[in-house]
């Protein structure tokens, strides 16, 4: 009994064992270069589209292994749409990011509504996308590039040289209280949540679970979290992209393990029969996921155009590999159903460190792509053997 | 004494902390139907899992002894080479694939690189003509009945040179009409010399067919009846599947008052989804009372379920017209969410296609048909979930280790148990019941009908649809009998019979 306990845990924390094993591996590898404050601030910021996008397709995912190819498309084609917003329309920058968020949406809705009411299988509706929009970002910027010179816009959404929360707490050079702050203020907050949720289901006789793997957990997370926000203290403190992130991050976290609609997604890829016969519009579900996901692609994409501080109609290429890769990497199922966010932000991390391990050590390019195949089968992998018998199907 | 053909000794088969079959001896002689009968997880599928290598040799422990050797199986191949063929109980047929094409599918007929197709479909005809069936072997197989489906896997293993045919539950899908048929196909093989071993549910066609019957209860054999020497009525067989005498299979209902009229429906009539010309179910009429069982028999295709899945908020056919009354008041339902709203619940007959998430755990299969009642403002309120879920699981005696398992590891009945528990959640006045029994064993069968009685004592209407006569008879206080998307005829518990329903069904087949 305690092995099978033993093997359960092992298979819940498996991709967090792996993340911590690649870490040492890159900090043996880089001589501990990838700790360095700034590298951890880079790891962030240089991803912030990826965990933006992962959120969204796991949604997608969610609903049957259903992937939208078409965000790398919509990030560029959104980017380019405020880009002009901004710079040749000469729109307030609130306004033209509302309005890119709005058309980012409306993108979604379009995709969505053939794939949820008419029924076109989600795999074509997206290719088109994936073409159409590209397509739609070389016209609309007529093949150019387009510099971003609104100051405000790149520091509110940026990851580029001085975009992060300014400081009011008033911290000396070299250690930026603010970050300080909000790890400390994290670390109580989930351990308070955590401890009032344990405490409210002891007195009221429900199962806890093991106090011992609670307490653990709860060290190793607050730990990270410090951690963490020690070294971006030691930088120049929180990137304004992080703040975007952990916004999407808790708000779709929340959604998808605490409400109803949320639990339509996990019930829709688990039997989609079986959920309408449950009285739930299983269309709507659909087209609430791929909206969704147009609304969270112009939100990457306004990320990925501040952090550059330009509009390209190159923009976005293979952002939804990325996504998709995290999110099954994050143990997200290939058939739906099944997945969270913090897996898939685990999922993403962890591409986010390969990439950036390698690059410090210098690795070529094109074996960079070979690796990052190889982690993506061999998570995808481990995924499905882990859960039957043999390694061979019957 | 005939010739003993197959003889498996001291078998025993575990899997990681279970005990499967402990010590289990079987003897089949040439040329005999031999019944394999047990309550589900007695370890009948396993014992033939063991004889067809499923379980390779070396996985378990005894010896088999086939046609005077003892043999050692390492796969299906080696068996099916020995002429052991087994038929499961989910048919293994290719729907876009002609019958040709699949009774001869991994044994093509012609070179290695050439499939020589008139010798095919040349040798399938006469194969298919063995089991009775009068279709062209190139006729695709989503385009024939179950049934006949059932006899295409017959004609299969003919075409493997079967000496020895294993067939699970062959009937568990067939009409009573398509049933006898197989029977009566098992008893013209046997007469040809075929051996066969059956493995069934449905104890009427086992005694019908059997010349001997095993008994296997928690993995060991407990005894063999043979026919002209013992006893082979059902009420004998039941004994010995659990065990104890059942002193009755339908538990009483005492006291409970019937009210008035709950749900009526008037002139309901139904058009298939796809061929928009066809009535699936044509102008019926029919109601249920407060603290009523109101049976719904008929043979499969009558338009039960289709019946049911239309007034349930429109989830089946086109065309729907009629009224619907629900406490007097006519009702319009356009989706399943309206008719859960209007307190009415239809429990599927599919559980594992249309009923459940079996990737998901209990509680969450218990709540999600009323979300509403464990979520305030849309979110949901983890705690009372629990707490719901195990008072369900409590209330029905779900058999489970905690109510976080996932639904996909419950045996049959527990899992009816939780579909169950999801519909009672949401808070119905009328429940329709679609095969609630179907493929679940005769203990938790009866804890079924225990549960419906405490629903109908809660003043709740339950429609009961089933292919079981004796279960409809048994648990209902009114009976409609459905034939061809028609209301054939209406019975009281009271002058209802087995005789009196097939006499409806029969007379409105012949009204044509």
């Amino acid at each position: 009994m305690d092995k099978a306990k033993m093997k359960a845990g092992f298979q819940k924390y498996t991709m967090i064992i792996v993340l911590v094993l690649v870490t040492l591996f890159f900090t043996w590898g880089t001589q501990g270069k990838i700790l360095y404050p700034q590298n951890i601030n880079n790891l962030i910021s240089q991803n912030a589209y990826v965990f933006v996008l992962a959120t969204g397709m796991l949604l997608c995912i969610l609903t049957g292994g259903n992937i939208d190819l078409s965000v790398g498309s919509v990030v560029c084609f959104v980017g380019a749409l405020c880009g002009i917003f901004m710079e040749n329309m000469k729109l307030p920058d609130g306004a033209a990011v509302i309005l890119a968020l709005v058309i980012g949406a409306l993108i979604g809705a379009w995709q969505a509504f053939w794939i949820a009411y008419v029924r076109i299988p989600p795999f074509i509706v997206t290719l088109a996308g994936m073409l159409m929009f590209r397509g739609l970002s070389n016209v609309v910027l007529a093949g150019k590039t387009l510099p971003i010179k609104s100051e405000i816009f790149v520091k509110l959404f940026g990851g580029g040289a001085n975009c992060y929360v300014p400081d009011f707490l008033g911290g000396k050079e070299g250690l930026n209280r603010v970050a300080l702050a909000l790890g400390i203020i994290v670390s109580v907050v989930y351990i308070v949540m955590t401890m009032h949720s344990y405490l409210n289901r002891k007195k009221n006789g429900y199962e806890t679970g093991s106090v011992a793997g609670m307490y653990c957990k709860m060290a190793v997370i607050a730990l990270v979290v410090l951690a963490v926000s020690f070294k971006l203290a030691q930088y120049k403190g929180i990137p304004t992209s992080l703040v975007w992130v952990l916004l999407v991050v808790l708000v779709y976290g929340y959604i998808t393990s605490k409400t109803t609609v949320g639990r339509h997604f996990y019930a829709v890829g688990g039997n989609e029969k079986a959920t309408k016969l449950s009285g739930i519009n299983t269309n709507r579900v659909y087209f609430i996921a791929y909206t969704n996901m147009g609304f969270l692609a112009g939100l990457a994409g306004l990320l990925t155009i501040a952090r550059m501080t330009s509009a390209q109609p190159t923009y976005g290429q293979n952002y939804e590999m990325d996504a998709i890769g995290s999110c099954f990497i994050g143990g997200a199922s290939a058939y739906g159903g099944t997945g969270t966010v913090p897996g898939v932000i685990v999922g993403a991390v962890l591409m986010g460190i390969i990439n950036q391990g390698m690059s410090i050590m210098g690795t070529d390019q094109n074996m960079q792509k070979v690796v990052k195949g190889a982690v993506l089968l061999a998570a995808v992998i481990f995924d499905v053997v882990s859960k039957r018998k043999s390694f061979i199907a019957k | 004494m005939a010739r003993i053909l197959l003889e498996m000794k001291n078998i025993t088969k575990t899997f990681p902390g279970v005990k499967a079959l402990d010590n289990v001896n079987l003897q089949v002689e040439e040329g005999e139907i031999h019944a394999l009968v047990g309550e589900n997880g007695a370890g009948k599928s396993t014992l033939m899992n063991v004889l067809s290598g499923v379980y390779p040799h070396g996985t378990y422990t005894g010896d088999i002894i086939y046609n005077g050797e003892i043999c050692s199986f390492h796969d299906i191949k080696d068996s099916e080479a020995k002429g052991i063929v087994i038929i499961h109980q989910e048919l293994a047929l290719i729907p876009y694939m002609t019958i040709g094409e699949n009774i001869f599918l991994g044994n093509e007929r012609g070179k290695k690189f050439a499939i020589n197709w008139d010798q095919t479909y040349g040798m399938a005809e006469k194969y298919t003509k063995q089991v009775g069936l009068s279709e062209s072997p190139r006729t695709l197989i989503k385009d024939i009945g179950v049934g006949k489906q059932q006899l295409v896997e017959i004609a299969k293993a003919l075409a493997k040179k079967a000496r020895l045919l294993i067939l699970d539950e062959p009937t568990s899908s067939l009409n009573e009409s398509d049933s006898r048929a197989l029977l009566d196909l098992m008893l013209k093989l046997k007469k040809e010399g075929m051996t066969c071993i059956i493995i069934s549910h449905k104890l009427n066609e086992v005694s019908y067919v059997a010349d001997k019957i095993t008994v296997i209860r928690d993995g060991s054999t407990i005894e063999t009846l043979r026919k002209g020497v013992d006893d082979l009525s059902e009420d004998r067989i039941i004994k010995g599947m659990v065990g104890r005498e059942i002193a009755d299979r339908f538990p009483k209902r005492n006291g409970v008052k019937i009210g008035e009229i709950n749900m009526e429906i008037k002139n309901w009539t139904v058009y298939h989804p796809l061929y928009s010309e066809r009535k699936v179910v044509d102008n019926v009429s029919m109601n249920v009372r407060k603290g009523e069982v109101v049976g719904i028999s008929g043979l499969m295709g009558a338009g039960r379920t289709e019946l049911a899945m239309s007034v349930f908020g429109k989830s089946y056919g086109t065309n729907i017209s009629g009224s619907l009354l629900l406490n007097g008041k006519e009702v319009n339902l356009k989706s399943a969410r309206d008719a859960i709203e209007h307190k009415l619940a239809y429990v599927t007959e599919d559980r594992k296609g249309d009923g459940l998430i079996l990737s998901n755990a209990i509680k969450t299969n218990t709540t999600l048909a009323n979300l509403k009642g464990v979520s305030s403002r849309g979110v949901i309120n983890p705690d009372k979930e629990y707490a719901v879920a195990v008072e369900y699981k409590e209330k029905l005696r779900t058999k489970c280790p905690s109510v976080e398992q996932n639904v996909g590891n419950l045996s049959g009945g527990n899992q009816q148990k939780v579909l169950l528990a999801k519909w009672m959640f949401a808070d119905p006045d009328v429940l329709i019941l679609d095969e609630p029994t179907r493929g679940i064993d005769v203990g938790a069968k009866y804890e079924i009908y225990c549960i419906i009685n405490d629903l109908v004592s809660a003043g709740k209407s339950v429609i009961m649809i089933s292919s079981e006569l004796p279960e409809v008879l048994g648990m209902s206080d009114r009976i409609y009998v459905m034939n061809e998307g028609r209301i054939a005829g209406e019975l009281n518990a009271a002058e209802a019979s087995q005789e009196k329903v097939m006499a409806c069904i029969l007379n409105s087949s012949k009204g044509e």
